[in-house]
């Protein structure tokens, strides 16, 4: 028996939420004396995968041989077999684009049940019982699988990040094997450069419908510099083109669960709520003291932006520079 | 052509969330019903394909798992621009159950597209899309958000962590849809409500099938803490909680 975590990297590095899936891996691992192993796929340095051991993993498998994009299929087929070869009893991917790809091909696959956007570790082994998010955050719900083997999906930012620490750790390369032809040809890549990307972000400066105009963001551009912070909006702003779509934070746009997010002119629509509820602390600023977002909010401002970013810019750059 | 969209009915996103039964049950009393977000927006741009390319899709179906009352929203499906409907007849027990319904009652029917959403709004399960591909052992593309075709092959564009890929595949193919797919669903013209009415819709039995997963308990979250709110002459003390208090910045 073991657990399988699929450490995706991104351009040959690992980020934070990997580290995650494998801290919570390994609270896993103590509580029914199994171990954790890790899945990679695609060139990454032993260095790199090495690091993998610091949050836990004991073993590492480094599938070289794959296509350089995700190929839901092939990957579905490297996973499986892995899972086979390692006897794993619980999968554990992130709950992000590609976990949402893979991890229902490999439960259909092998008849495992999966648990969707897990936000905590089982309640219960016997019977396995998952806590998960429903409703896009209005609820959640307990989810038992029946099945011998299980796949559960993270919800990113809801168990943390353990310590680091050196411990032996073995990496095995291997063939799986597969068929590594796709039936998919990739013509063009678009990356975005030179903004932090709202699932690494820790903080977030978001912006709505009340900063009236697209020529204000600079005031929250601004401030996520000081701040280190991603930039997020809500979906009007988005569906104006006053931002790109990859911004938009919300039902239908990204769930997100950063440890600070700072909302501004954003009245708090539910369904923008949803996307942003798991935050550990929300900042609102608004002028209209009775809008939604502060009845979710831990701290408010009720003032007009215009006066109010300004203020807030100076005021977070004495402390940092404090 | 032809496409198949899957659907599912689910509470309006502004609905009150409520359990009932000792909460081991959704409380269903008042709910208003509409098509999952992601699966209106699928259904919109296959109409908008249709529409926009004539002789290029013959035929759109919508397909469903649930009860007699779910056909509210396939009608509505209907009124937007799909052909005919399939329901198969069942209540939706867990995402593996659901795609393997549809799985089985598609799987003869030779569709060239299937379209899927990538989340639904009520269990969040991001689940039948890849459950299905699977089960009919097609190519699959997730986090679509666009998506064109042409004789027998497909172009999307897909949502990578930082940035966006596109993918050429021939068809069969299933595609699971997210936002910008197509900007806002279509909505229904009293012509097109007039002529769902008659449009066909096929009810099928269910096929034998198990469950994975099992819902058993609800939870609601808890009740937050009251906001300290400030004027705009409280940025300074308010940064000084976030920095002293909440040790947030």
């Amino acid at each position: 028996m073991a657990i399988l975590v699929y450490t995706e990297n991104r351009e040959g590095k690992f980020k934070k939420a990997t580290f995650e899936l494998l801290s919570y891996a390994q609270e896993i691992a103590q509580k029914t004396n199994t171990s954790v192993v890790a899945l990679s796929i695609g060139n990454v340095e032993d260095e790199t995968l090495k690091t993998l051991g610091q949050y836990g993993a004991k073993k590492i498998i480094s599938v070289k041989n794959a296509p350089e994009f995700l190929d839901n299929k092939i990957y579905t087929d490297i996973i499986t077999s892995v899972i086979e070869k390692e006897a794993a009893n619980i999968v554990i991917m992130a709950h992000n684009l590609s976990g949402k790809a893979l991890a229902p091909r490999i439960s259909a696959r092998l008849k495992a049940g999966l648990v969707s956007a897990a936000v905590s570790t089982p309640s219960s082994y016997d019977p396995f019982v998952v806590k998960k998010a429903v409703f896009t955050g209005k609820a959640f719900a307990h989810i038992k699988v029946n099945t011998a083997l299980k796949v559960i999906t993270l919800a990113q930012n809801s168990f943390g990040i353990n310590d680091p620490q050196d411990q032996d750790v073995s990496i095995e390369t291997f063939d799986a094997g597969v068929d590594t032809n796709s039936k998919t040809k990739l013509i063009d890549t678009h990356k975005i450069t030179g903004k932090l990307l709202l699932t690494d972000a820790e903080v977030v400066v978001s912006g709505g419908r009340g900063m009236k105009s697209a020529d204000n963001w600079h005031l929250l551009e601004e401030l996520a510099d000081v701040l280190g912070a991603g930039l997020a909006c809500s979906r009007p702003i988005s569906d104006e083109g006053w931002r790109p779509h990859d911004e938009h934070v919300g039902q239908t746009g990204k769930i997100i669960a950063p440890t600070l997010y700072i909302a501004c002119g954003i009245s708090g629509a539910i369904q923008h709520v949803g996307g942003i509820s798991a935050s550990k602390c929300i900042v609102a600023i608004n002028k209209d003291p009775d809008a939604p977002i502060f009845e979710v909010a831990d701290y408010g401002i009720v003032g007009d932006f215009q006066n109010v970013l300004p203020q807030l810019l100076e005021a977070v750059k004495n402390i940092k520079n404090s | 052509m032809k496409i198949l969209v899957c659907i599912s009915d689910v509470p309006d996103t502004t609905t009150k969330v409520k359990f009932k039964d000792d909460n081991t049950a959704f409380e269903t009393a008042g709910v208003q019903w509409v098509i999952n977000p992601w699966d209106e927006l699928s259904l919109t741009r296959a109409v908008e394909m249709k529409e926009k390319t004539p002789g290029l899709i013959d035929n759109i179906t919508v397909v469903t798992v649930g009860p007699k009352e779910s056909e509210a929203t396939i009608r509505k499906a209907l009124a937007i621009g799909a052909d005919n409907a399939i329901r198969v007849d069942a209540l939706p027990k867990d995402a593996f159950y659901v795609a393997s319904q549809i799985a089985e009652a598609v799987k003869n029917e030779n569709f060239d597209i299937i379209l899927t959403g990538i989340d639904s709004a009520d269990y969040n399960g991001s689940a039948v899309g890849g459950m299905l591909a699977e089960m009919l052992d097609l190519t699959s593309v997730s986090s679509v958000s666009s998506l064109n075709a042409e004789n027998s092959k497909v172009t999307v564009t897909r949502e990578i962590e930082g940035g966006t890929e596109t993918i050429e595949a021939a068809t069969p193919f299933l595609a699971i849809v997210q936002k910008g797919i197509a900007i806002e669903p279509k909505i229904p013209a009293m012509r097109g409500i007039m002529m769902a009415r008659t449009k066909p819709l096929k009810v099928v039995e269910p096929a034998d099938s198990e469950t994975l997963t099992h819902i058993e308990k609800f939870e609601m979250p808890q009740a937050k803490g009251a906001c300290k709110k400030f004027d705009a002459e409280g940025v300074d003390e308010l940064v000084n909680l976030l920095h002293n208090e909440a040790k947030m910045i």
